[in-house]
């Protein structure tokens, strides 16, 4: 079951090498995203799409706020 | 959005799934580093001056305005022990008795900005409103400092100048 957690765990994932991934449209992320993010749109989310990403490394998605 | 591309990871078999649910509006408006085609550009946090006068709520009005004279300011923020800001003294909050606790004589939740706002909304907002200066605070409320006008207005006629040479020089 995926965990919800906040800016300071996202941070100190991050810094013990979690993958990032921003799951808004690609010209949201182009705009502007979190440092070393990668781009997987929800909607191209699949098998193909997410086989650059570690399965066995920690994964954080987010898009744009809680709404 | 990101709850159901959390569960879809996890339906692909990606064991340790976190969705950071409130997203990159959070992240921007801690003044954190992004990256990107917009990343650059001038924002509040940017020419947020961090040294500012800060008092607790309990301290003495006339200590604090003789701090805040000696430091060449007319305001103090008022904050708790995690420089969350409470309050504002300035103007007529120094007339108050000396010895009246800040928490008595400050003007209670002051307008604040994040730093993510670009400088050209903020900047609009406080001529609107024949405001100086605007206070920068963190989307938890946390101080981050005081963003001068003056100093917005000067870093934005700046851009727009380096802006138009760089496009005579492609010209």
């Amino acid at each position: 079951m995926p965990s919800e957690i906040q800016r300071d765990e996202v941070r100190r994932l991050v810094e013990g090498g979690a993958q990032l991934v921003e799951v808004l449209p690609a010209d949201q992320y182009e705009e502007e995203h979190l440092p070393g993010a990668t781009s997987i749109p929800l909607t191209e989310l699949n098998r193909e799409t997410t086989s650059r990403l570690e399965r066995q490394r920690p994964v954080v998605v987010y898009c744009h706020d809680a709404q | 959005m990101s709850p159901r591309a959390a569960w879809r990871l996890e339906s692909l078999g990606f064991t340790r799934v976190f969705d950071y649910v409130a997203g990159k509006q959070d992240w921007f408006a801690a003044g954190l580093p992004s990256e990107g085609k917009l990343a650059g550009r001038p924002r509040a946090g940017d020419l947020a001056q961090r040294e500012v006068p800060t008092c607790g709520l309990a301290e003495r009005v006339g200590d604090v305005h003789e701090r805040v004279r000696a430091a060449g300011r007319d305001a103090c923020v008022v904050v708790n022990a995690e420089r969350i800001v409470l309050g504002v003294l300035r103007g007529k909050a120094w007339e108050h008795d000396p010895r009246t606790a800040a928490e008595q004589a400050m003007r209670s939740g002051p307008s604040t900005f994040r730093p993510n706002v670009p400088l050209e909304e903020i900047v609009g907002y406080l001529r609107e409103h024949e405001m100086a200066s605007a206070w920068i605070t963190t989307s938890d409320g946390r101080l981050v400092g005081l963003m001068p006008r003056e100093a917005a207005e000067r870093a934005l006629h700046e851009a727009h100048l380096a802006g138009a040479a760089a496009r005579a020089t492609k010209g």
